[in-house]
């Protein structure tokens, strides 16, 4: 299709590849770790946009599939001795799993009670973790060194995760755009506009809504799977952090919902921000008030965004951001 | 028959909404829905087109008991509503609107397809320069005609129409008229609910008339004009009578 060939597809995904090539071929350890963060807020930042942009559906909980799903793959590969890829890809597996049996059950909910109910999950699945024998309770897991030998080391296992990151981030900006410009995309933007019309007009809303809530959860499952095996090791405090599921909403919110390069825009302007934040003395501690306060004023201001903004003043650029 | 229904009752607590409702309506033609405010009309195309399940009674479309499905299934069978108050996707284009329509009404079209569908269905109620704006962007005649181009981009068998004359100046009714007899001529068949009397007095083959939930009356127009319940129905009063008979 002709769709494939559009600005609006290469123009993430062009930016995304040259940067992981730039990071490949200096080699450098510190500019690889900040890659690391920032592309896997792009992916998350993009995941959520699935579904929060595509759908309307705001998901407070969404780091519950990035925790349970990294829990599932860190477990896999340091307690059973799974390989990484196939491990990453059980995590992501199990997220997508879980997403679709919540979904039938919370995605009769809407709007705000949605929300709440997502909010829930998350905290449910901190208690129950802390509390599960196999996956070491409230302590967490370890990876044990020599797990690493299989890739060569502990260095260029951190390189391998690297560049599976970098992948995976690739295949959800790819995703994201198929779904957006799908048959099946356009029945999310019907419900997304009006949920009971798109129905009379013959979405089928329920069983479209669960298919993007799984996929939706299935990328952080991965990218948690691939955070843990980098990090060495996972506890239940790193992997159901709820300000991190607020950071992602504001990061979508920021670059636009509902647009395949708006979450790219969002992540990386406000990770730049924090970590102006961070550093800065004044504002060190208050960092997540600024997130908050910025959340405020671009659903006051620019609800569509600064990917959207931009579409909606200069209509010749919407063949290049989409 | 394309549409019989039988007997369809609908409570909301202790309000009788609909009771025992019985018509029948053939393929091609366009029957009438008519009736006092409260009466039950859009009900009735909420039971029909899925929204809500009867108590009681059953739809058969096209020889299929379609009873308390879905309403997107009911959709992909052919039937397609245009609402009272409109709802136009307002974010997304007018061209995507009837997109909509046509990627998941009856013949589920791909979207190469569907536009193509789409531009034909524009052109068709007059919005064809309007394909590229936002939807929510349009005048109230425009989205009413938005409405009706959705509801005919699914190429449905059976058109719920929900009093798409209301709020529209005599010229844009004239126009909307128009287009609803070339729709009937194109095949469809349509029932449509309707205050505007003279109008339905003049597209209608034939006319039913809800009060109070029950069918009061059904016969051709002019037999429902001076039926005396129907008068009755209608307030009893003399100028709404007279304006009837005239129709």
């Amino acid at each position: 299709m002709k769709n494939r060939l559009r600005p609006g597809l290469w123009i993430p995904l062009a930016f995304v590849l040259i940067w992981g090539l730039a990071v490949l071929v200096l080699r450098q350890d510190t500019l690889r770790e900040t890659t690391f963060t920032l592309l896997m807020f792009v992916g998350l930042a993009s995941s959520l946009n699935i579904l929060l942009g595509y759908t309307g559906y705001v998901s407070f909980g969404h780091i519950v599939f990035f925790g349970l799903g990294g829990y599932t793959g860190f477990y896999l590969l340091s307690q059973q001795g799974w390989p990484l890829y196939i491990a990453a890809l059980a995590g992501g597996v199990l997220s997508a799993g879980l997403a679709w049996l919540l979904g039938l059950a919370v995605l009769r909910l809407r709007g705000a009670y949605f929300a709440l109910a997502t909010i829930g999950i998350n905290e449910a699945a901190r208690a129950f973790v802390s509390n599960f024998a196999p996956f070491g309770g409230a302590t967490g897991l370890f990876v044990n060194f020599s797990a690493y030998d299989h890739y060569g080391g502990a260095g260029p296992a951190l390189w391998l995760a690297f560049i599976l990151l970098w992948i995976i981030t690739l295949i959800i900006l790819l995703t994201s755009f198929l779904v957006k410009h799908s048959r099946f995309g356009l029945g999310l933007l019907a419900i997304r506009e009006d949920e009971d019309a798109a129905m009379v007009m013959g979405v089928k809303a329920p069983q479209a809504k669960t298919i993007t809530f799984a996929i939706s959860a299935f990328f952080p499952g991965i990218i948690g799977t691939l955070y843990f095996f980098k990090n060495g090791n996972v506890e239940p405090g790193d992997a159901f952090q709820l300000h991190m599921s607020i950071e992602a909403l504001v990061m979508v919110m920021l670059g636009g919902q509902g647009t395949v390069l708006g979450p790219l825009v969002g992540a990386i302007t406000y990770q730049g921000l924090r970590g102006y934040l961070l550093t800065s003395p004044l504002f060190k501690s208050l960092h997540l008030a600024v997130a908050g306060l910025f959340l405020l004023l671009i659903v006051l201001f620019v609800p569509a965004g600064a990917v959207g903004w931009v579409r909606g003043r200069f209509s010749g650029l919407r063949r290049f951001l989409e | 028959m394309i549409l019989e229904v039988r007997d369809i009752t609908k409570k909301f607590g202790g309000l009788q909404a609909l009771t025992e409702v019985t018509f029948d309506l053939p393929q091609g033609q366009i029957l009438g829905l008519i009736g006092p405010n409260g009466a039950g009309k859009t009900t009735l195309f909420n039971v029909l087109n899925g929204i809500y399940a009867p108590d009681a009674g059953r739809v058969i479309f096209r020889g299929e008991d379609i009873t308390g499905l879905p309403s997107y299934e009911v959709a992909r069978r052919g039937i397609a509503r245009a609402y009272q108050v409109v709802r136009p996707l307002s974010d997304l284009t007018v061209q995507e609107n009837v997109m909509v329509g046509a990627c998941f009404g009856r013949e589920c079209f791909s979207l190469t397809d569907a536009a193509k569908i789409a531009g034909e269905v524009l052109a068709q109620v007059g919005l064809a320069d309007r394909a590229q704006q936002p939807a929510g962007s349009l005048n109230v005649a425009q989205k009413k005609r938005l409405e009706l181009a959705r509801a005919l981009g699914a190429r449905p068998y059976l058109l719920l129409l929900d009093e798409v004359l209301a709020g529209l100046n005599p010229s844009e009714i004239t126009a909307m008229l128009d287009t609803i007899r070339q729709i009937r001529d194109r095949g469809t068949t349509i029932l449509m609910i309707e205050h505007v009397m003279q109008a339905v007095m003049n597209v209608s083959h034939r006319v039913i008339v809800l009060d109070y939930g029950r069918l009061i009356a059904e016969g051709l127009p002019q037999e429902v004009a001076n039926n005396p319940e129907v008068i009755e129905a209608y307030l009893g009063d003399p100028k709404i009578a007279e304006r009837l008979m005239r129709g």
